[in-house]
Formats: structure tokens, C-alpha cells, sequence
């Protein structure tokens, strides 16, 4: 069977390109939410309270010990048991941003850890207020080893969001299976949505390695 | 430190396997099942394991110490592999690729879409550690006229696979969760299992509960094993006691 390209035309890009809206809002969507909440599960990992900081730890480790489509199957059949009806869409993101919240929260952790411990104690002994502290000293020192990886996860959540085809969001991946079982021609469908997601992470590879200079030199000054 | 570890997992879990069947004896009904899926899971990870290691060690050598043109492919196939969703590339291998005459059974689908898209990521991590083997040693190496066959062989990949073990045995654990997308190209694993039987049972919370111990289970597998591989070949660099 050949390639046609009226049929790539006509059918498969108007459509593809419809469907590439809602990859693209479910990626910034998750990856809102998961900044969001990798932020609190890092506050509460390296909480004083040890039952607090225990918990947290142990429910980080089950998070990315469990693949992300089981979760998406599990909140997509467990929610409702609760009276908690989301449509799919609103169960994908939630699925995606508590699954890379868990690794986002490592990588705000390590980001925080990374500044010796001399700047707090510099930043106690000039009197400094905590909001001083934090904007002043702690957060520029924390942001360049954040950027990247955080860069790296956006990059990852939209990859990770054809997984949301499985329950049925109407996003590429869904979109080309659609076309593939109405007209029986898989091989433009897949090709195009594969094609697409190559170009956009080749691209913002390069955005996110633009972000990383910008944000290097405007720190350094 | 390993072992009381893996005494405890195995605890945990046979204390839940004891306590799922004495709570729930609705539980024999679809542990089989379950356990049928999980079958299917480990064939797909080992092969697709032992696919991920060789291309991301061929890979990564091409694309450190290549020609132009082997390092080129190499570039390019990493990229390719590392841009693209796993799921498109699945379905790409099983659906598409049948149009230009290529058939494969859903198992080796899997393998080679799963495999691929992680030798391409461990291709990277390779590169990184082969590239920072101390330049000292290559010219060590030359000065004592060894071929570029047992420079390679002796002396630079012996201490680059030290630095791997930690990034591959990471990505393996991703891996072994990556498997999970498998029932796109028709597989039951573990997870399709759980599906089909949560719309059986409706048992949900026991079903996900047993699928996310299940991978749990394998994922600690790789973890202890990468911990023992680094000890075992990082002993020359601890210090010796008399």
C-alpha cells in the first residue's frame, strides 16, 4: 500500500491539527500542576515533623514506583467510586501532574540542597527577613540546576500525553487511531502524529536550552 | 543492607497476598488472571532489557568514537527515538510498517518499539560516561601500542561501565514501567489484565492495588541488582582493609 497524499491532506492534517490543540493544553495543563505539586510534596518531604516528611517519602516512592498509565486507569475508575466524575480530559492531566509532581519534587529538593549551607547562616548573621532570604539568595542560586530538568519534564509530560488515547481524551494519538479504524489506513495517521511529536520536542529541546543560557546570565549578571 | 531489604519486600508481600485472600476471596477469581499478565510483563521486559543494552552500548560507542558517518546515524538515531512517544512508535512498528510489507507478531512489536526507544535514552548515558574516561588513559593506552580493538575492550569500557550502572539500572526501572503501554499492540500485561478484569469484578481498589505491588515487586528487583552490580565493579576503587 503507497502513501497518498490527498489523503494526508484532506483527512489526517485538518484533523491531527484540531487534535494537536488539546495535546498541547493537556501538556501546559499537567505541567502547571505538577510545578504546583511537586513544590508542596517537596515542602512536605522535608517537613520537621518526621510522621509528615515519612509519609510524604513513602508516598513519592509509590508514585514512581507505579507506571503512569496504571494510575490514568486508576483515577479514571476510582474517582467516580468516590461521587468524583471528571471527564477524561480532567482525570488525564490530574494523572500526569501527580506523576511528574513526584519527580518534579526531587529535582526542587536537589535544587534546594545544592546551595551550601553558608549562604543561610551568611543570610542569618546580615539579619536578612525570610522573604529576603529567599528571594535575595536562596531562590537565584536554586534556579539554574531547576531550569533544565524542569525544562526536561515539560518535554517528558508531552511525550508522556498520548497515553491519555487509552481513555479516550481526543487528543493525536486518539485522533490518528480514529482515522486509522474509520478509513482503514493506519500508516499516514501514526506517521504524521509521529512526525509531529518529533518536531516538537526537537524544538522545544532547543527552547528549553535557550531558557537554561537566558536564565544562567541574567543570575550572573 | 540488600538483604533485610528484600526479607522485608517479600514479607510485605506475602503478608498482603495472605490478607487479600483471607479479605477478599473474591481475590481467586481474578489473580490468575492478574498473575497470567504479569507473565507477559516480564517476556517483554527481559527481551526488551536485553535489546535496550545493546543498543544503547553500540549506540553510545558509535556516537562517541565513530566515523562522520557512523556517528551521524547514530546521532540521528537517537534522536529520532529519544523525539518520538513510545506509544506512536509502537503503533508505528504494529500498524504501520505491516503496509510496507514489514509483519511481526505483537511480541516482537514490543520488544523492538520498547527496546529502541530506551537504548536510544541509554545511548546518551553511555556516551556521557565512555566520553569522561580520563583522556590520560587513551594516550596511556596508545603510548603502549595497544590496537584500538583492546584499547576499547581492556581498558576504556571496563571503567565507563562503572559509571553506567547507576543511569541504565534508572532507565531499566522506567522501562519495566514503559511495558505497561504493550496492550496497544494487543498484548494482555499486567495492566490490560487489570482493565479487563476491573469491568469483570469491578473490584478496582483491590485489582490496582495488586497491579502496582506487581511492579513494585519488579521494579525492587533491578534496583538491588544495579546495587549489587556497582559494588561489585567499583571494589577496586574502595579502600583495601588489612
Amino acid at each position: 500500500m503507497e502513501w497518498r497524499w490527498d489523503f494526508t491532506f484532506d483527512v489526517v492534517l485538518p484533523r491531527l491539527w484540531e487534535a494537536a490543540g488539546i495535546t498541547v493544553y493537556a501538556t501546559f495543563a499537567s505541567f502547571f500542576l505538577a510545578l504546583i505539586g511537586g513544590l508542596v510534596l517537596m515542602l512536605l518531604k522535608t517537613a520537621k515533623n518526621p510522621v509528615v516528611s515519612g509519609i510524604a517519602t513513602e508516598l513519592i516512592e509509590l508514585i514512581r514506583a507505579t507506571p503512569l498509565l496504571v494510575l490514568i486507569f486508576f483515577l479514571f475508575f476510582v474517582l467516580p467510586e468516590f461521587g468524583l466524575t471528571l471527564p477524561p480530559l480532567a482525570t488525564g492531566i490530574l494523572a500526569i501532574a501527580i506523576y511528574n509532581s513526584a519527580l518534579m519534587a526531587e529535582v526542587y529538593r536537589a535544587g534546594l540542597q545544592a546551595v551550601p549551607k553558608g549562604q543561610w547562616e551568611a543570610a542569618i548573621a546580615l539579619n536578612l527577613s525570610t522573604y529576603k532570604t529567599f528571594r535575595r539568595i536562596i531562590i537565584p542560586q536554586t534556579l539554574p540546576p531547576i531550569v533544565p530538568a524542569l525544562g526536561n519534564y515539560l518535554i517528558a509530560i508531552f511525550k508522556e500525553t498520548p497515553l491519555l488515547s487509552f481513555v479516550a481524551v481526543a487528543e493525536m494519538m486518539h485522533a490518528a487511531k480514529l482515522i486509522g479504524s474509520e478509513y482503514y489506513r493506519f500508516t499516514e495517521a501514526v506517521t504524521i502524529a509521529g512526525l509531529f511529536f518529533l518536531v516538537m520536542s526537537l524544538v522545544s529541546a532547543q527552547l528549553v536550552r535557550q531558557v537554561e543560557t537566558y536564565v544562567k546570565r541574567s543570575i550572573q549578571h | 543492607m540488600a538483604i533485610p531489604r528484600i526479607a522485608f519486600i517479600f514479607a510485605i508481600t506475602a503478608f498482603l497476598a495472605g490478607l487479600g485472600v483471607a479479605t477478599f476471596s473474591e481475590l481467586r477469581i481474578f489473580l490468575p488472571a492478574l498473575l497470567r499478565g504479569a507473565v507477559v510483563t516480564v517476556q517483554v521486559s527481559v527481551l526488551s532489557i536485553a535489546l535496550f543494552l545493546l543498543t544503547a552500548f553500540v549506540a553510545g560507542i558509535a556516537r562517541a568514537f565513530g566515523t562522520a558517518p557512523v556517528r551521524w546515524s547514530a546521532a540521528i538515531f537517537v534522536e529520532v527515538f529519544r523525539g518520538t512517544s513510545l506509544l506512536v512508535i509502537l503503533f508505528w512498528f504494529f500498524f504501520v510498517l505491516p503496509e510496507f510489507g514489514v509483519v511481526m507478531p505483537p511480541m516482537v512489536a514490543a520488544v523492538l518499539g520498547i527496546g529502541l526507544n530506551f537504548g536510544a535514552y541509554g545511548a546518551e548515558v553511555v556516551r556521557g560516561a565512555v566520553q569522561s574516561v580520563p583522556r590520560g588513559q587513551t594516550e596511556a593506552s596508545i603510548a603502549l601500542n595497544m590496537t584500538q580493538f583492546k584499547r576499547m575492550t581492556r581498558i576504556i569500557i571496563p571503567q565507563a561501565v562503572v559509571i553506567t550502572i547507576p543511569g541504565l539500572s534508572n532507565l531499566t526501572i522506567e522501562l519495566i514501567k514503559a511495558t505497561a503501554l504493550v496492550s496497544a499492540v494487543t498484548l494482555t500485561d499486567i495492566t490490560f489484565a487489570s482493565v479487563q478484569q476491573n469491568q469483570l469484578h469491578y473490584r478496582t481498589l483491590e485489582i490496582f492495588a495488586i497491579t502496582v505491588l506487581l511492579y513494585y515487586c519488579l521494579a525492587q528487583f533491578i534496583r538491588f541488582g544495579g546495587g549489587w552490580l556497582e559494588d561489585h565493579f567499583s571494589r577496586h576503587l574502595k579502600p583495601r582493609s588489612a
